[in-house]
C-alpha cells in the first residue's frame, strides 16, 4: 500500500522519500480497473460487435432478401417469451434445489452419524454428476403423468426439466449450506452451549441467522449459473429459447447470415441478465467480507 | 471372459436387466470408444483451459490498460453467458463465416469439426474461470516476495514464472480443482454438437436397446469415477506441493 499512499499523499509520481518506488507488477490492479471492476461497456461491447456482424453478414447476403434487422424484429418477441421462460425455469429450480439443499444440508451437519452419511453422499453424488446427465435422467425415468388421490396429474417435460436443473442445484446449496455453518467460528457453539440453548435453538437463532450473509454471495452465484444451464433443455427437447432459435432458424429458410446475429442476441440477453448478478455478488461478497 | 459377459446376457434373459455394453461386442466397442473420447476431450480442455488460465492471469497484471481491460472483457464474457449458447455460436454461427475445405471425397466440409470447436469452445470457457483462480491465487503472495524478487533484479515474467505463480498455484489448487471438476462435466455438452463422447454413445445405446435405467446409471458411475480420480490425482498433487507455513 506504500505506493497507493504515498501517490494519495499528494506525490503525483509516487516515489517515496527513502526508498526508491518498487515496481509492483499487480499494482494497478489496485488502481482502477480491479479484477471484477468492470462496467456496463462490456455489454455495450458485444452488442456493438453484434451490430457490426449483422450488418456485415447483411452485406454480404444481397438486398434480395429481407434484412436481418427486420428478421430479428419480427422474431424477438417470440424468442424473448422464451427467454422469460428460461427465467421461470430457473427461478423455480431455485426455489425447488434451495429448498430441498437446505434440508440436506443440514443433514450433513447432523449429529446423527447416519443422517450426516447420507446427506454427505447425497450431496456428492448430484455434485459430482453432470448438468446434463441429470437433465437426461429426469426426462427419460420420470412419468408424464402420476395418479395422486384419484386424480391424473400430468407432468409436462419443462416441469420435468426444472427437477432435473433443481436436482444439481440442491446439491450446490447443500455445500453452501454445510460450508456456512463450518465456517464460523466454534465458539459461537460453545457460547451458546453454555448459556444453555438446546441444539434446535442454537442453529435456528444463532448459527443460521449468522450464516445467511455467507451464503448469498455463493447462492447468488449458483443462480446464475442455473441460469445459464436453463439452455441444456433445448437439448431434451423442452422449447425454450434455444429451440426456438433453431425453429426461427428452419422458418427463415436455414439462411447462413442469420446464425451470428441471432446466436450473438441470445448470447446478448444472458449476458444481460447474469452480469448484474454476478456485479451484485461481488459487492455484497465485500460487504460481507470480515477482515482477518 | 466370454464366458463373463455370456452371464450378462443370461442376465438380460432372466431378470430383463439389460447390459448390451457388456454382453454385446459392438456395444463394448461403441461405449468404450465413448468413455475414451470423453476422458480424451476433458484431458485436452484441462490442458488449454490451464495454460489460458496462467496466461490470462499474467496479462491481467499487465501495466497496459488495454491488454487488463480485453482479458476482463474475455473473462466477464465467457463466464456470465451459457456454454451450451457459446458452443453452438462457435460451432454453427462462427463456422458458417469461415471458409469451406474440400476432403477427399470431393465434398465440403467445415475448416474446423466439430470435436475441435468443442475443445476449442470448453477451453475458453473454463479458461475463464482459470484466469480468475489463478489471480485469486497470485493476490494471495505476500507483496514483500514480488518486492524482495524485484529488488534482485527479476524481470517481470522471471517473477511470475519462478517466484508468483509457484506460490499462487499453491493457493490455487482448491479451487482450480473445483473448476476442472467442472469442466470434465461440462463435457457433456459436446452431446449437442455430436461429438461422439460417452452421453452421446449412451444415447444411441439405449435407443437402440430401449434400456434408458440401466444406461442412466452406468453414466452416472462413469462420470462420478472419472471425477473421483480426478480429485484422487489433484489431492495428491496438492499434498505434494504442500509448503510448511504458507497457506492454509
Amino acid at each position: 500500500m506504500s505506493t497507493r499512499s504515498g501517490a494519495e499523499a499528494g506525490n503525483p509520481s509516487g516515489s517515496l522519500a527513502v526508498l526508491h518506488n518498487v515496481k509492483r507488477p499487480d499494482a494497478a490492479w489496485n488502481e482502477g480497473c480491479g479484477p471484477f471492476r468492470l462496467h456496463g461497456r462490456y455489454g455495450l461491447f458485444i452488442a456493438a460487435v453484434f451490430l457490426v456482424s449483422s450488418a456485415a453478414t447483411w452485406a454480404q447476403a444481397g438486398a434480395a432478401q429481407p434484412s436481418i434487422f427486420s428478421v430479428l424484429v419480427k422474431w424477438t418477441p417470440l424468442l424473448f417469451s422464451g427467454f422469460l421462460f428460461n427465467i421461470l425455469i430457473s427461478v423455480m429450480a431455485m426455489a425447488i434445489g434451495t429448498v430441498v439443499g437446505a434440508a440436506l444440508g443440514l443433514g450433513q451437519i447432523s449429529p446423527n452419524p447416519m443422517v450426516r452419511w447420507v446427506g454427505y453422499y447425497v450431496t456428492q453424488f448430484f455434485r459430482n454428476s453432470p448438468w446434463l446427465v441429470l437433465l437426461f435422467f429426469c426426462m427419460l425415468l420420470l412419468p408424464f403423468q402420476f395418479n395422486l388421490g384419484g386424480y391424473t396429474v400430468p407432468l409436462p417435460d419443462w416441469m420435468k426439466a426444472t427437477f432435473g436443473l433443481a436436482l444439481p442445484v440442491m446439491a450446490n446449496v447443500s455445500e453452501i449450506v454445510r460450508g456456512a455453518v463450518n465456517s464460523l467460528p466454534s465458539g459461537q457453539w460453545e457460547a451458546a452451549e453454555s448459556l444453555a440453548f438446546t441444539r434446535r435453538q442454537t442453529l435456528w437463532r444463532i448459527i443460521l441467522p449468522q450464516c445467511i450473509k455467507r451464503m448469498l454471495p455463493p447462492w447468488m452465484n449458483l443462480y446464475a449459473i442455473l441460469t445459464m444451464a436453463t439452455v441444456l433443455a433445448s437439448i431434451v427437447g423442452v422449447s425454450e429459447v434455444m429451440t426456438l432459435t433453431g425453429e426461427v432458424l428452419a422458418a427463415e429458410g436455414g439462411r447462413g447470415d442469420l446464425l451470428v446475429p441471432l446466436y450473438a442476441m441470445i448470447l446478448l440477453w444472458f449476458f444481460l441478465y447474469c452480469y448484474p448478478i454476478a456485479r451484485w455478488t461481488v459487492v455484497l461478497e465485500r460487504k460481507y467480507a470480515v477482515n482477518t | 471372459m466370454e464366458s463373463f459377459f455370456a452371464w450378462f446376457r443370461w442376465l438380460y434373459d432372466e431378470t430383463g436387466i439389460n447390459l448390451p455394453f457388456l454382453y454385446d461386442s459392438y456395444d463394448r466397442a461403441r461405449m468404450l470408444s465413448g468413455f475414451y473420447t470423453t476422458v480424451w476431450l476433458s484431458a485436452i480442455c484441462l490442458f488449454f483451459s490451464v495454460i489460458i488460465g496462467i496466461v490470462g492471469a499474467w496479462l491481467q497484471g499487465s501495466p497496459y490498460k488495454w491488454t487488463r481491460r480485453i482479458v476482463n472483457g474475455y473473462i466477464q464474457f465467457f463466464r456470465n453467458t451459457p456454454p451450451l449458447v457459446q458452443l453452438y455460436f462457435f460451432y454453427f454461427a462462427i463456422s458458417s463465416l469461415l471458409p469451406q475445405v474440400t476432403t477427399e471425397y470431393g465434398g465440403s466440409a467445415p475448416l474446423i469439426g466439430n470435436v475441435a470447436w468443442a475443445i476449442i469452445s470448453l477451453s475458453f470457457f473454463a479458461g475463464a474461470f482459470n484466469v480468475e483462480i489463478f489471480r485469486s491465487g497470485i493476490d494471495a503472495v505476500p507483496q514483500s516476495t514480488v518486492e524482495a524478487a524485484n529488488s534482485l533484479g527479476f524481470t517481470r515474467l522471471q517473477i511470475y514464472r519462478y517466484v508468483t505463480l509457484p506460490l499462487a498455484m499453491r493457493v490455487a489448487l482448491p479451487a482450480l480443482n473445483n473448476n476442472l471438476v467442472n469442466l470434465v462435466k461440462t463435457t457433456t455438452l459436446a452431446y449437442a454438437i455430436a461429438v461422439p463422447e460417452m452421453l452421446y454413445v449412451a444415447n444411441q445405446i439405449w435407443s437402440d436397446n430401449v434400456n434408458v435405467p440401466e444406461m442412466m446409471v452406468l453414466l452416472l458411475i462413469s462420470y462420478i469415477a472419472l471425477v473421483g480420480v480426478l480429485v484422487w490425482a489433484m489431492n495428491t498433487w496438492e499434498r505434494k506441493l504442500k509448503i510448511p507455513g504458507f497457506g492454509t
